[in-house]
């Protein structure tokens, strides 16, 4: 069902931010669920993200490719270019020398690595995009936020919860 | 006795640091540096311009100007690789310290990068400078000859331009990369054009833990992916000489020495421009001198490594049956360029020994000395790797004593503005200290401190108090 209200905590430290996931993780608020949640913090902190629970990370697969893809496509990209050679005397060495190619052909794996690693951080990320209407400068600061959307009955027992764990300013908008 | 180590030892950064005045102090750079700031630009645009004056009477009057020899170019070849070698610490150190979770880097990686980033951009210049023909510069990219050039995949030179290509753009994307979260605070703290700039730079990151999750997985794979890569490009750069023939280059120790030598003049950078960022926008709680003392240790180390690599260099080649390359070699100890030679040894082997002090570690004049004659000492290295072979190589036509010409000398005086220049415009635009990461640092030494504090039967651990309830307003 569509969630009909949106609702941001900031809090003013890691810890209670936690204490509340926790609490919406042991079902304290019925119909809200912990894969509702987001977090929204100015560090990394995977301690934090743990409470979360698994959230799966796709961006290696993005970093393999990209390698294979630099690997093979410059081996094949040189060989196809130095076979266009042929007219040229080559003093007994091969036209595609694989001994010197490989040095290239490791740089282009780096440069597919690279290249691709960056492709899969934006499409994991979901970069570009806007930091969404209830996003806080705040939290850019010092603080951390936790953003959920729920239903109109959920609203209550959520914000009451927050409170409970000294949440320090609430932002909610209906979403449309 | 526990509790009394863990405060007597001096913190690399203050713990009770604020993160709203982390914010305050990293982004006041944007705004207002100290007058030195302002000099020091005034000093590079005067290299700039004089370089490029000479760079536009080399190109009206031909290579001549740089000397009327067939190895009219080895200046510039030598700051090629005086730069290229400069590039190395930054991103390197900073790739190897993150995979092994050293937090000291935090306040200095930023800028280091970007001096790896424009270190190379200022290298690029050597090759088509060189060249002379400069309206044939993209000549040197190797590409598929549909022009008829037959670029040959098996030289090394080759493998530079897609060696370099390849650190650059990767260099490039890890210092982006790095730099998104701090451009989310820049953006949500500046306002006008800085703003739009910063909106559009930062892609919206708003450091949700999806965003985090990617983050820290991508920048550890790009982290991986730039160790080889350092390694592998001042590696080739050094083939470039060992793969001929010549007395002197064809050495076996050449790319592990260029490595060192990169290593090392890089560090000596950092610790140059470490000295000067605190001082232009008033770091000093964040450019610790605890810090400081780490990278002048490491500098210390790498120096100790290149010196081992000089001496066996020395060794193979005295011990060896090569005459030529001995010829060479005594060459520069008597010869001509023994001035430079020695030189070299006292800069590159000796001086580091005052980073062995402690008090000197922690002076700051001395340091800033040190450091820059570290780097005049790794400059002559690449002069003494070019130069004396060139005068004393198989061809009896190429013998001479190359003393480069004042439009030689200008133009890599010209160089040197051309990077500081750009160096200075970076970080006055962007944040060249990483604010979430410094947050970060002192977030996790805070806790580490409590919790060692707790296990010696202090108070109880704070965990996640990195602010008071009233300051979060």
């Amino acid at each position: 069902m569509k969630k009909s209200h949106r609702l941001l905590g900031l809090f003013s430290n890691f810890d209670e931010a936690t204490k509340a996931i926790y609490d919406i993780r042991a079902d304290k608020v019925s119909g809200v669920s912990v894969n509702d949640v987001t977090l929204i913090s100015p560090i990394e902190h995977p301690e934090v993200e743990e409470a979360l629970g698994d959230r799966g990370v796709h961006v290696q697969f993005f970093t393999l490719f990209g390698g294979l893809f630099g690997l093979i496509g410059s081996w094949l990209w040189i060989s196809a270019a130095q076979a266009t050679f042929l007219v040229q005397p080559q003093g007994g060495k091969p036209v595609v020398t694989l001994v010197t190619n490989f040095v290239l052909n490791y740089e282009m794996m780096i440069l597919g690595g690279v290249l691709f690693t960056l492709i899969g951080l934006l499409v994991g990320a979901r970069l570009p995009s806007r930091p969404g209407t209830l996003y806080s400068e705040k939290i850019s600061l010092d603080q951390i936020g936790i953003l959920l959307e729920v239903n109109e009955p959920n609203l209550a027992p959520l914000k009451s919860l927050f409170h409970l764990h000294n949440v320090v300013e609430i932002r909610e908008e209906i979403i449309r | 006795m526990k509790d009394i180590a863990i405060h007597s030892q001096e913190k690399d950064i203050r713990e009770d640091l604020p993160w709203k005045q982390i914010n305050t102090d990293i982004l006041r750079s944007l705004d207002n540096p100290r007058r030195g700031y302002w000099y020091s630009i005034i000093v590079c645009l005067v290299l700039l311009a004089i370089g490029f004056t000479a760079e536009v009477i080399q190109y009206q009057h031909g290579m001549g100007m740089s000397k009327n020899h067939p190895h009219m170019w080895n200046l510039y070849i030598a700051t090629f690789i005086f730069w290229i070698g400069m590039s190395h610490s930054g991103t390197l150190l900073s790739a190897i310290l993150h995979i092994v979770h050293a937090d000291w880097r935090k306040p200095i990686y930023r800028f280091a990068e970007a001096m790896t980033t424009f270190s190379l951009m200022t290298a690029l210049l050597f090759p088509v400078i060189h060249l002379g023909r400069l309206w044939n510069f993209y000549w040197v990219v190797p590409y598929i000859p549909s022009r008829g050039t037959w670029p040959n995949f098996r030289s090394p030179l080759s493998w530079d331009g897609f060696a370099i290509m390849t650190y650059l753009t990767s260099s490039a994307l890890f210092l982006y990369i790095g730099m998104l979260p701090d451009l989310a605070i820049a953006r949500d703290n500046t306002t006008g054009w800085r703003k739009r700039l910063y909106s559009t730079l930062s892609l919206g990151w708003c450091g949700n833990d999806r965003q985090w999750r990617v983050f820290r997985k991508a920048y550890m794979l790009m982290a991986i992916f730039l160790i080889p890569l350092a390694v592998s490009v001042h590696s080739i750069v050094s083939s470039d000489f060992a793969m001929s023939i010549n007395p002197g280059w064809h050495v076996t120790t050449f790319p592990p020495y260029f490595v060192a030598g990169a290593l090392y003049s890089g560090c000596a950078a950092i610790i140059t421009l470490f000295i000067l960022l605190r001082y232009y926008f008033r770091w000093e709680e964040y450019m610790t001198l605890p810090i400081l003392e780490k990278i002048c240790k490491l500098t210390f180390a790498i120096a100790m490594m290149w010196t081992y690599l000089n001496l066996v260099e020395f060794a193979s080649v005295w011990y060896g049956h090569d005459v030529y390359g001995k010829e060479v070699l005594w060459g520069k100890m008597t010869g001509a360029y023994a001035p430079a030679f020695w030189s070299m040894m006292f800069f590159g082997s000796v001086l580091p020994f005052t980073l062995a002090f402690r008090s000197l570690r922690r002076h700051i004049p001395t340091m800033m000395a040190v450091s820059i004659l570290l780097n005049v000492g790794m400059w002559l290295e690449r002069w003494m790797i070019v130069s004396p072979t060139l005068s004393q190589s198989f061809y009896p036509w190429s013998w001479d004593v190359m003393w480069p010409t004042l439009t030689s000398w200008a133009i890599v005086l010209g160089s040197f503005g051309w990077f500081g220049l750009l160096f200075l415009v970076f970080v006055k635009i962007f944040p060249s200290v990483s604010m979430y990461e410094v947050k970060e640092m002192v977030y996790h030494r805070k806790l580490a401190t409590e919790k060692a504090a707790a296990r010696v039967g202090g108070a109880a651990p704070a965990y996640g108090a990195h602010m008071k309830k009233e300051d979060a307003v």
